[in-house]
């Protein structure tokens, strides 16, 4: 080995993120000190972000499998049946320290990576969400950083050509020194032609692939594996920079050779780049790997071995090349304009040895880097119980209609038009429902079938009642899916939290998962792929718990989605979901009675089934003319979105008497849907509830140019439109 | 009809164009890659679709314009031939001088996707006979480059010439500052050359052309063009 690398001290071991026990293992693992080289191979793999060592014990407990699903966790994305040969493959990745450093580019590199994961697996990436959660819109660095990533999800996805069509943007001060970005990538593929990582036989040339090596992102995993302090802006060296038009160039590229059957497995060079991704090619199919750096491209000279190993440049692949294939998959990319090299053999060995410049620069037992990681039962604590606000304690500071003049044109409930309207959502021709919905809709290939997608979760009620708020996320995404007819097929989970070696956020983690898995678990939903992302922290201060979901569901004609606008005068507006009017938690009475306060409104999972099963049945027959799903504000505030989307209005009546009326507009009650249908069928449709056992009740009627409250002040549509449409761009332009 | 859809490296609509021309044409397209140096035989249409063809670094479409086939399109263009450019296609088009002006960065400096409504100046053109003069069309937008601008002599021929054939326009078809979603001289989406054989429209006809879509108004531009060939066969 070479002399000239840095010596081992205990400072460099813990400036790599090991722990003095984490390093006592690794002694034990190899027998003897690590080369430098060893130690950077070493902090990669068994950082949080790549190793999952807090995590780990705990997703173990989700529930994986459906008929439908072809791959599960573990791979780079999960993939599911859709029918009729074809493959949903999708994922959900969090980027959110590099984008709190350098917003554009940690954006772009987020989606960028998140869409590799997609095409690595064989598919041709149709569609992006995205999740971003920014701090007070007060903060002196928020409009910043919303400005840097929305251009930077925009700049990475309109270039790679990908529509942009759904998502969620949310602020919070917890959010003010670590924002959040989750990217979600979904993409197409045949059923019959997934690609995974696992190398099969020896001596295959393992070939590079896409832009050259630099020395960008070194480290980048483990600094995502790191709470923030003041000074972590001097970490912006370790933020990645984005390049669509290579990766364009890389999918193009991919996708003809795997068509040419040239690939034997494919691995994405993500975190953690050339190691994490020989690593596991090699360990999954139970081969060793020698890798030769000198062949491996690079950007500038004189790169060393440790920082060939642990660079993250971005838009790279690791392939096992069918022998015989080679020249044709070279010509390929040569034809792409891309850099190919065989940097490396399989081997027999087990080993993963790193050559350079003639020097063994590492050697290890290539299972053991991945498999013998550690794993911690942290220890986890849940908080005490939030007392239940009873809705009748509530005094309403204002009337209902002001209110939801108010309510609409919050941060939280206003439209993200501001946002979507900078990623393209139409490219390709297949979106059938564009960004503001429920969910997505977007055509398969020319049809019929549709896929629903969404992005989900409410962090504070996961805050406060992490065991709740993990399920009422899950069902949130399913309701979502629900709303517009889609059968809600499966998830992929982005899971962000503070620091967990404090047992509260672990106490957090814990709770979330566990809800999670029941709301998987009961609406047979299950999760096939996910990301986590703890240390989200700064200077001691958590984020509020926010596991992400992204869900994908079934349309088997697209033609037959539906939409929550209002689609004609003189309609029935039916409620559906039983309605007791719950306030802890809700919107109104943080943003209308200024209290962050109370239990989160509980889920009853059953419900959701039971409710969601008959909306999609009213769909799919073509009773339901409109349909949104009741989450964020309440009842009245999905009356108002449904107006706002169509320029229809509604005569409602007064609130039942057995009800408070703020909180029965207002109140944040689960498994509810608002949907319309024709005047004429709505006796019919609500003797079949009755006969379903679901509550459902008819609440008005559409029309007019207002939204109007038997009893109360009416509304008009045109200005609940403009309160919605206008607070986003003001704040942008520094006037809100 | 017949047509050929040019493929540069990072251009990302093609097959939205490809699809959309079959559909109004029942045709296959060609596609027909960067590096040629020659056209499909009997190519009746040759179009430069959106995207961002070498990334549009550099300058958007300055890279594409110098690639082989562009001196194919010239000579077919030269010829008579129709040549469409959409987008990314239209920046090509002006930086390999076969359009005059250029495509500067939105004036509110962002990237823009949304329905657009587009007043036809005139339909007696291949491009716009599938409409009728004054006509008020929606169609989508998706740039962040589409600022049209020119000098004033040029602005002034291509008014005095008609060769203005795309404005931008409020749904009632006026034509203001506030319906010029980009900041464009006269409000300029799509302007033809000299001959009128050559067309360039920062729009997107190609995304509205399904019900699917939520609007059928790009198919006309389709129609127009598949109707001037039958006539012309």
């Amino acid at each position: 080995m070479r002399s000239n690398e840095p010596k081992i001290t205990p400072e460099l071991v813990a400036s790599h993120g090991l722990k003095p026990d984490e390093y006592e293992r690794i002694l034990k693992l190899i027998g003897r000190e690590p080369t430098f080289t060893e130690l950077g191979i070493f902090s990669a793999m068994w950082n949080e972000h790549c190793s999952y060592k807090s995590s780990r014990i705990h997703l173990r407990g989700l529930p994986t499998k459906a008929p439908w699903v072809i791959q599960g966790p573990g791979e780079n994305a999960g993939v599911i049946d859709i029918g009729d040969g074809h493959a949903v493959v999708f994922k959900m990745e969090s980027h959110n320290h590099p984008s709190y450093i350098e917003p554009y580019q940690g954006a772009t590199t987020g989606v960028g990576g998140i869409l590799r994961d997609v095409f690595t697996m064989g598919a041709r990436p149709i569609a992006c969400l995205n999740a971003l959660s920014f701090g007070a819109p007060e903060h002196p660095k928020t409009r910043h950083l919303v400005s840097g990533v929305v251009a930077g999800v925009g700049g990475y996805g309109n270039s790679f050509g990908v529509p942009t069509v759904g998502g969620q943007v949310r602020f919070h001060t917890r959010y003010d020194g670590n924002i959040l970005v989750n990217a979600m990538a979904v993409g197409l593929a045949s059923a019959d032609k997934i690609f995974y990582a696992a190398a099969s036989g020896v001596n295959m040339p393992i070939v590079y692939l896409g832009s050259k090596t630099g020395r960008d992102g070194i480290h980048g995993a483990s600094m995502a594996s790191a709470e923030f302090d003041d000074d972590s802006a001097e970490k912006r060296p370790t933020v990645q920079v984005g390049d669509p038009f290579a990766e364009k160039l890389l999918l193009e590229a991919c996708l003809e050779i795997m068509a040419a059957d040239c690939v034997i497995a494919i691995q994405d060079m993500g975190a953690a780049g050339l190691t994490c991704s020989a690593v596991e090619m090699g360990a999954k199919g139970d081969l060793g790997v020698d890798l030769n750096l000198d062949a491996v491209p690079t950007r500038e000279t004189g790169m060393s071995a440790y920082e060939m190993m642990l660079s993250e440049s971005q838009e790279r692949m690791l392939m096992v090349l069918k022998p015989e294939k080679e020249k044709e998959a070279e010509a390929i990319f040569r034809k792409w304009g891309l850099d190919f090299a065989v940097v490396g053999y399989t081997t027999p060995s087990k080993r993963f040895r790193v050559k350079h410049g003639g020097d063994v620069m590492a050697d290890l037992p290539i299972k053991e880097l991945g498999d013998e990681a550690p794993l911690y039962d942290r220890p986890h604590v849940a908080q005490p119980a939030r007392a239940v606000i009873a809705a009748r304690e509530v005094e309403p500071p204002i009337g209902l209609a002001e209110a939801l003049q108010k309510l609409i044109a919050t941060p939280e409930l206003c439209s993200k038009r501001w946002v979507w309207e900078q990623y393209d959502h139409v490219i390709l021709g297949n979106t059938v429902q564009r960004p503001g919905g429920d969910a997505a809709v977007v055509r398969v290939e020319d049809g019929p079938k549709g896929l629903a997608l969404t992005v989900d979760v409410t962090p504070r009620y996961c805050e406060a009642d992490p065991y709740q708020g993990g399920m009422q996320a899950v069902a949130e995404a399913w309701r979502n899916i629900t709303a517009v007819g889609g059968r809600p097929l499966a998830i992929t989970d982005n899971l962000n939290f503070g620091n967990p070696e404090r047992p509260e956020i672990m106490g957090q983690f814990v709770g979330c998962l566990k809800g999670i898995s029941e709301a998987c678990r009961v609406l047979d939903f299950p999760v096939v792929s996910g990301n986590v992302s703890l240390y989200n922290e700064t200077n001691g201060r958590g984020i509020l718990p926010t596991p992400s979901i992204g869900g994908v569901g079934v349309l088997d004609d697209f033609t037959k989605s539906a939409s929550l606008a209002f689609k004609a005068g003189g309609e029935a507006i039916l409620l559906i979901g039983e309605t007791q009017g719950w306030l802890g938690q809700s919107v109104y009475l943080r943003d209308i009675c200024g209290r962050e306060e109370g239990a989160p409104p509980p889920v009853d999972l059953a419900a959701e089934k039971r409710n969601g099963d008959v909306v999609r049945g009213m769909i799919r027959a073509g009773t339901a003319t409109a349909a949104h799903d009741i989450s964020d504000g309440g009842l009245l505030v999905a009356l108002a979105e449904m107006a706002i989307a169509s320029g229809i209005g509604a005569q409602l009546l007064a609130a039942p008497a057995s009800t408070v009326p703020h909180a029965f507009w207002f109140g944040e009650d689960q498994a509810r849907y608002v949907v319309t249908v024709p005047a004429e069928q709505a006796g019919l449709v609500l003797a079949k509830m009755k006969g379903a056992g679901v509550h459902c009740s008819r609440i008005g009627t559409t029309g007019g140019d207002a939204i109007a409250i038997a009893g109360e002040d009416a509304l008009s549509v045109a200005s609940l439109k403009d309160g919605f449409e206008s607070w986003f761009p003001a704040y942008m332009a520094g006037k809100a | 009809m017949k047509s050929a859809v040019l493929v540069f490296p990072g251009i990302n609509r093609e097959r939205d164009m490809a699809r959309a021309l079959k559909l109004a044409s029942g045709n296959e397209t060609a596609m027909v890659w960067h590096a040629e140096t020659s056209l499909p035989g009997g190519t009746d249409l040759v179009v430069v679709p959106g995207g961002f063809s070498y990334g549009d670094y550099l300058r958007c479409g300055a890279i594409a314009a110098r690639s082989p086939v562009m001196d194919a399109v010239r000579d077919f263009a030269a010829k008579g031939g129709l040549v469409l450019g959409v987008c990314n296609g239209f920046q090509i088009l002006c930086e390999a001088g076969l359009l005059p002006g250029v495509l500067m960065r939105n004036a509110r400096l962002k990237f823009i996707c949304k329905d657009v409504h587009l007043r036809i100046e005139r339909s007696d053109t291949p491009f716009t006979r599938g409409y009728n003069a004054g006509q008020v069309i929606r169609v989508p937008v998706a740039h962040g480059e589409g600022n049209y601008e020119a000098d004033e002599e040029t602005l002034k021929r291509l008014e005095g010439e008609g060769r203005v054939l795309y404005r931008y326009c409020s749904a009632d078809g006026v034509v203001d500052e506030h319906a010029n979603i980009n900041g464009a001289a006269h409000s300029i989406a799509g302007i033809v050359s000299e001959r009128g054989n050559v067309l360039g429209m920062m729009p997107h006809p190609e995304n509205h052309v399904e019900d699917i879509m939520g609007c059928t108004d790009g198919r006309g531009l389709f129609a127009g063009l598949v109707a001037h060939m039958d006539r012309a066969a």
